[in-house]
């Protein structure tokens, strides 16, 4: 086992059983980590709220627990969240200067109760853009969250503390959201595994929304086991989001090893390959030919899909912060602004049509998965952007960079499909990109095997960086 | 939908009915925003859909 002085590297399992095991005290980690967020955190911008007492306080309770005879599977797991999450005694930014102005929080969200019930330690809120509205880390209010691998470049967002959190060894696990890409974009950019599971999986009570129809919460991490570990902890029924179904819980921490022998695993073609750049295709294809699949599939109206999830975000996002943005235009993050802005003025009409088309689609990729078990695509376009980058240019088109790098990752989203993000470092390459492992709906056990085979086989990794 | 979508004049005429603010160096990239949104919606209704094809209330995946 591993000392203290590894903590950094250490992962949420190898902690977890040294603390129960009377190795390590979660007080030791608690400490470790408020250490390490201490001495990195100017730079990197994690975290926006430490909550160092409380986390010495939890961890004095674990180790009471644990020497009482308590077993808990994240005894002292030291972690933090994105903070659209409550956080008892907190102020829930999400990202804004303007719900600064709101009361501090009077419990935990659904899912930090969870986590700590689980023997976690929360150790603060973490950066993230301004109302979730963003693929980059670039925040007006907070500054820039920058990339632990090469603080030049982003974090990708928008869970762009939960990201660099992580990858900095701060704490081994983090909790973001995912509305069109914001766990994934994050992972791939930093170099993590990341789970967003399938919409309706797990509670979003207390946590500030986006876009109600689309948004989804899930944890990433420095490993897949870490993933499947936490994911078992953060299921459980809350009637108080009433998008959450009514499904039993998934075991998928005991079923990690079974391998992926019998899988059926197909690339996705056409849309997932004309915009990606040749990093982004490599990933992908390192990755199908380590599980032994070359076989490709079109999915069809992947294009129109992601636009339909453009409409639907636009205008419901718009919907949300209608007083807001009404009201007090100048108090948002201007890149975030003008697209609010411009959101309140979407006909109903092209907003309906695109849900329609939702079920259109689902319906379609149903049928797909009655003959796949498993569809890997780049899960961004390239690896992470110098910070501050304005334009891209893909497959010959000139673009806007900061809607366009979830280009991959929002026609998933669209219709809640549950997706690991894996970490690829090419051959000589200074920076990590990510690939998505698309599972049929409810089976994020499939994705989390696939992830951790890939681990195991050292063709995925996530290293702390080296800071 | 109409295949010259003046994003210009949508923006005047939603500014005032909705009550927004917008300053002058606000206006161009607002333009430009729902134009791209414009372009997409473009994109999803011209899929045709059947008659009994229904948004989701609480959408399932």
């Amino acid at each position: 086992m591993s000392g203290i002085a590894d903590f950094p590297s250490l992962k949420a399992v190898e902690i977890a059983a040294a603390v129960q095991g009377g190795e390590l005290t979660a007080t030791e980690l608690a400490q470790a980590s408020l250490q390490r967020v201490d001495q990195f955190n100017p730079a990197i911008r994690a975290f926006t709220d430490v909550t160092a007492e409380r986390a010495l306080a939890d961890a004095a309770r674990v180790d009471k627990a644990i020497a009482g005879g308590a077993v808990l599977p994240l005894a002292g797991v030291p972690f933090a969240v994105k903070n659209l999450f409550d956080i008892d005694g907190v102020v829930t930014r999400s990202g804004s200067r303007i719900n600064l102005e709101n009361p501090p929080a009077t419990s935990d969200a659904f899912l930090v109760s969870r986590l700590c019930e689980a023997g976690g330690l929360l150790m603060g809120g973490l950066h993230m853009g301004e109302y979730a509205y963003d693929f980059t880390g670039e925040n007006a209010h907070d500054g820039n969250c920058v990339n632990p691998h090469d603080l030049t470049r982003m974090t990708g967002g928008s869970s762009s503390g939960s990201g660099a959190a992580a990858a900095s060894g701060m704490v081994p696990v983090t909790l973001g959201s995912d509305t069109n890409g914001s766990i994934r974009v994050p992972s791939s950019f930093c170099g993590l595994f990341g789970l967003k599971p399938t919409y309706g999986r797990l509670s979003r009570h207390g946590t500030f929304p986006f876009v109600g129809s689309l948004d989804h919460l899930g944890p990433l991490a420095r490993s897949a086991r870490d993933l499947a570990l936490v994911f078992d902890v953060l299921q459980g029924w809350d009637k108080a989001d009433p998008a959450q179904a009514d499904r039993p819980a998934l075991a998928t921490l005991s079923d990690l090893g079974r391998g992926t022998d019998g899988l059926r695993m197909v690339v996705a073609g056409g849309y997932f390959r004309e915009k990606a750049e040749p990093e982004a295709l490599a990933a992908v294809d390192t990755v199908a030919r380590a599980l032994g699949t070359s076989a490709e599939i079109d999915i069809p109206e992947a294009a129109r899909a992601r636009a339909a999830a453009y409409v639907i975000t636009a205008a419901e996002g718009a919907n949300l912060h209608l007083d807001r943005i009404t009201r007090r235009p100048k108090d948002f993050d201007p890149e975030t602004r003008d697209r609010f802005l411009s959101g309140t003025m979407v006909p109903a009409v092209w907003v309906q049509h695109a849900h329609r088309f939702r079920s259109w689609f689902r319906s379609m990729m149903r049928e797909i998965f009655e003959h796949v078990d498993v569809i890997l695509a780049p899960a961004t376009p390239f690896a992470a952007l110098p910070t501050g980058t304005k334009t891209i240019t893909l497959g010959g088109e000139v673009m806007p960079a900061r809607p366009n790098i979830g280009l991959f990752t929002q026609p998933v989203s669209f219709i809640g499909l549950p997706v690991a993000a894996v970490p690829v470092w090419l051959d000589g390459a200074a920076l990590p990109v990510g690939v998505q492992v698309i599972a049929p709906a409810w089976r994020e056990d499939l994705a989390l095997r696939v992830a951790f085979q890939l681990e195991k086989e050292g063709v995925c990794r996530a290293p702390v960086a080296s800071l | 939908m109409s295949a010259e979508f003046d994003a210009g004049a949508h923006v005047a005429h939603m500014e005032k009915d909705m009550g927004l603010t917008i300053e002058d160096d606000w206006r161009p990239v607002i333009e430009a925003h729902i134009a791209a949104t414009q372009k997409a919606a473009e994109q999803v209704l011209s899929f045709p859909l059947e008659d009994h094809v229904e948004a989701a209330s609480v959408f399932e995946a």
